[in-house]
């Protein structure tokens, strides 16, 4: 019980993550019909945001300290950030600490700008072309912003903890009545799971209770009816495409303290998140959100050993096997609509 | 309609001279030169294969600095670094026996065929005369046995598998770096003294050759001091978030998690382990315990501060105090502005210890250098007295057991030296079950 209690609050903050890429992969495709392979390099980007913020808050000024040596027995530099020296080290130390939430405000304008300019630079002369040439040129881009990327932040992880206040785990055995430390699960990746939640409801709410949304979801639905009505569909669609970035920036964001950043997992998430919009139906937003939650949580489950001695290797494939199975079953995927994709 | 003359006469002709084309090649090239890219001007030219892009590319980045250096201090350039506490003293800072060193370097990328290819490259079209580098034991034995057959000779780089001097050991490879038994033997009897003699170890596996090495190798050095392996599990390379595979051993009663992982997954599992409170946990009265068997301290900055207080052990450390570590800091530390790691330090050393070999052997030839090197003993170069036993080409040395430093004086001080073990503790026969399977065979001189 307690095991199956783990794996699911496991699976659900893989879940999150998931849920995050695939709905902003799904934005892009259901808006302007584009297959982006570059939305995990996105991730990674947001995901790096939170790693510049901390490194601008820690930027330092040296100062000699005749008592202290360093490595080559020269009197030591001693480092204070500057934010420390200009609003005193207790408040500078908090501002270093909380970089992380921080970084959600500083990386919200970034990804959206990111986001315009990928648009607008180089995916718009894609539209009219095939899928085929769509998804190389993404994955293309999605190299170039992972090597960029290395060569200014290096192939090592860096590491981008959560603030001094969600360290530590909080003990859902002792609560619901199990042995202590037999549930005990981060409070940063609970937080993760609400924050997540919160993203979602808002990008549901602003496609269903705004103007704007109502006008995004006709054009996804009926595109050339809506612009013939004078409406200027793809200036809404560029923005729509700002916004899955900075959905995904975001996530990346808030997953850097879970998983310290490096160049290279964007890639890692993204195949996934492919499948996790296939299964949902291609063009489906609450698909690519169910999805997103039921596969990590079959990911996570798949993983228990128990699990693992009866089928070894399980957890390498247990996605790709339900993708399959749902795709010979329900060929649209859970939630997919007709006629998408199958022009 | 074609008419074609074929005569006996016509037939032999035209086979004398295609057969003597052919041959021609190799007329020329087995007659000038004695064995594979025998150096024939005053350079001769130097491999350096090592990660330049893909997960350890600042790893390679740091072998490569390394590189640099001890081929300015093996052509007399710079303040000559462990040439001086080196016990050898053949070398003149005159290249390798009036020879100016010259180098190339290839991207491993590590993946073993990137990094074969490289290595061919840098043999048939570059005139590479040994072949260097490397951080993972799956690229060192796939370029060890492409040395083998072009007939170079093979220093390898960061490699811990025990299988690179194991069983794919061959006689054109060299190891300087220790190996996952001997992060064993010492570390094991540290684990025994400071955490008791009564534990229970879970272990998660990196699923390749250096894991499942290191892994039996700690298994078999703890059981014997009296401990209990609950769990082996092994993770796919490059998992990612390790939350899955941590949660199940909350519900075990193994009271240490012993990561057998490097590089990214290093940084990412031990992260979640300390994230999901293990060590804070209590287990059968004790404090539940983390062990990170092979550290590195370029990858240990990516965890930040979970690695305090974390034991492991490493190959060389830039705090020792003997005279030629203190001369390789200074060196690197003066070019580059930061100390050298542990795969920068065994990549200087192996070029050292190459061109040394040369020197005395007198020859580029490398059955000579081979020779030169088998069950050669040598002090001055970090890892006090060494030798280079003849029987599987492996160095002999002590090792560091290393922790974690709890109150860091800088960016670069985050581990402590906390036991040097001696060599002989460390020592095992060439016929160990571990080390089996294999032979070196003979040496290839192309």
């Amino acid at each position: 019980m307690e095991t199956i209690l783990l794996q699911l609050l496991n699976g659900l903050d893989k879940g999150s993550a998931y849920a995050l890429i695939a709905l902003g992969l799904t934005l892009i495709f259901g808006t302007l019909g584009v297959v982006n392979f570059a939305h995990g390099a996105i991730f990674m980007i947001g995901a790096f945001c939170a790693v510049t913020l901390s490194k601008l808050l820690n930027l330092s000024f040296e100062t000699i300290d005749p008592e202290k040596l360093d490595f080559l027995g020269n009197p030591a530099k001693v480092k204070t950030p500057y934010v420390e020296a200009w609003f005193g080290p207790e408040f500078g130390h908090a501002l270093i600490d909380w970089s992380v939430p921080l970084a959600i405000l500083f990386s919200i304008p970034i990804m959206i700008a990111v986001g315009f300019a990928m648009e607008r630079g180089l995916i718009k002369h894609f539209y009219k072309r095939p899928h085929a040439d769509q998804i190389l040129v993404t994955f293309g881009l999605a190299i170039v912003l992972q090597e960029i990327i290395k060569y200014f932040y290096g192939a090592n992880p860096i590491s981008t903890p959560a603030p001094d206040a969600f360290k530590g785990s909080f003990d859902f055995g002792a609560m619901l009545g199990f042995d202590p430390n037999m549930i005990i699960y981060p409070y940063w990746r609970l937080i993760y799971f609400g924050f997540a939640a919160v993203v979602i409801g808002a990008v549901f709410s602003f496609l269903q209770f705004t103007t704007f949304g109502m006008v995004v979801r006709a054009g996804m639905a009926d595109r050339e009816t809506v612009g013939l009505l004078g409406i200027n569909i793809d200036r809404r669609f560029t923005i729509m495409f700002g916004l899955a970035s900075a959905v995904a920036g975001v996530a990346g964001v808030m997953y850097a303290p879970i998983l310290s950043p490096n160049y290279h997992m964007g890639m890692d998430f993204l195949v996934l998140c492919f499948v996790v919009v296939v299964v949902g139906g291609m063009g489906s937003l609450p698909g690519a959100v169910a999805a997103g939650f039921l596969l990590g949580i079959l990911e996570s489950f798949s993983s228990m050993n128990a699990v693992k001695s009866v089928l070894p290797g399980i957890d390498q494939i247990i996605i790709y096997v339900v993708a399959i199975v749902i795709l010979l079953t329900r060929p649209r995927g859970l939630m997919g609509k007709k006629g998408v994709m199958e022009d | 309609m074609s008419k074609t003359d074929l005569t006996r006469r016509t037939v032999l002709r035209t086979g004398a001279v295609a057969g003597a084309g052919l041959a021609l090649p190799t007329i020329f090239t087995s007659g000038a030169r004695a064995f594979t890219n025998e150096p024939m001007g005053g350079t001769v030219t130097l491999g350096f294969n090592v990660p330049q892009s893909g997960a350890y590319a600042d790893e390679g980045a740091d072998e490569l600095r390394a590189y640099q250096l001890a081929v300015e201090h093996l052509n007399g350039e710079g303040d000559g670094g462990m040439l001086n506490t080196f016990s050898s003293k053949v070398l003149e800072g005159n290249g390798i026996m009036g020879h100016k060193v010259e180098y190339v370097t290839g991207d491993t990328q590590t993946k073993s065929d990137a990094a074969r290819a490289s290595a061919k490259s840098m043999i048939e079209k570059d005139g590479a005369v040994m072949i260097t580098g490397g951080s993972s034991s799956g690229v060192a034995i796939a370029v060890q046995g492409l040395c083998q057959e072009a007939g170079v000779i093979f220093m390898s780089g960061l490699t811990h598998s025990n299988d690179t001097t194991g069983k794919d050991k061959k006689a054109n490879g060299f190891r300087h770096f220790f190996n996952a038994y001997m992060s064993g033997a010492a570390l094991a009897p540290v684990l025994a003294a400071r955490y008791g003699a009564d534990r229970k170890a879970y272990h998660l596996t990196a699923d390749y050759t250096w894991g499942w090495t290191q892994e039996e190798s700690i298994a078999a050095a703890t059981e014997a001091l009296g401990w209990e392996t609950v769990n082996k599990v092994r993770t796919p390379l490059g998992a990612g978030d390790f939350s899955s595979y941590i949660t199940p051993v909350l519900q075990t009663d193994a009271d240490v998690l012993i990561l057998n992982h490097y590089g990214g997954d290093m940084v990412n599992s031990l992260t979640n382990a300390v994230q999901f409170g293990l060590r804070e946990k209590m287990v059968n009265g004790k404090n539940f315990e983390i062990v990170v068997p092979l550290f590195s301290r370029l990858m240990a900055r990516g965890a930040g501060e979970n690695i305090k207080g974390i034991l492991g052990s490493t190959n060389w450390h830039w705090s020792l105090t003997d005279e030629g570590s203190q001369a390789f800091v200074k060196s690197f530390g003066t070019k580059y502005g930061f100390p050298p790691s542990q795969a920068a330090h065994t990549c200087y050393v192996q070029t050292l210890l190459y061109a040394d070999a040369v020197a005395r052997a007198g020859s580029f030839n490398p059955c000579a250098v081979v020779e030169a090197l088998e069950g050669f003993e040598f002090d001055g170069l970090g890892n006090g007295p060494t030798l280079y036993r003849a029987e599987d080409h492996q160095c002999f040395k002590d090792v560091l057991v290393v922790r974690g430093k709890e109150n860091p004086t800088s960016e670069f001080d985050l581990l402590e030296v906390v036991e040097v073990t001696p060599a002989s503790q460390v020592t095992y026969a060439p016929d160990h079950p571990m080390f089996a399977g294999g032979a070196l065979g003979a040496c290839n001189a192309g």
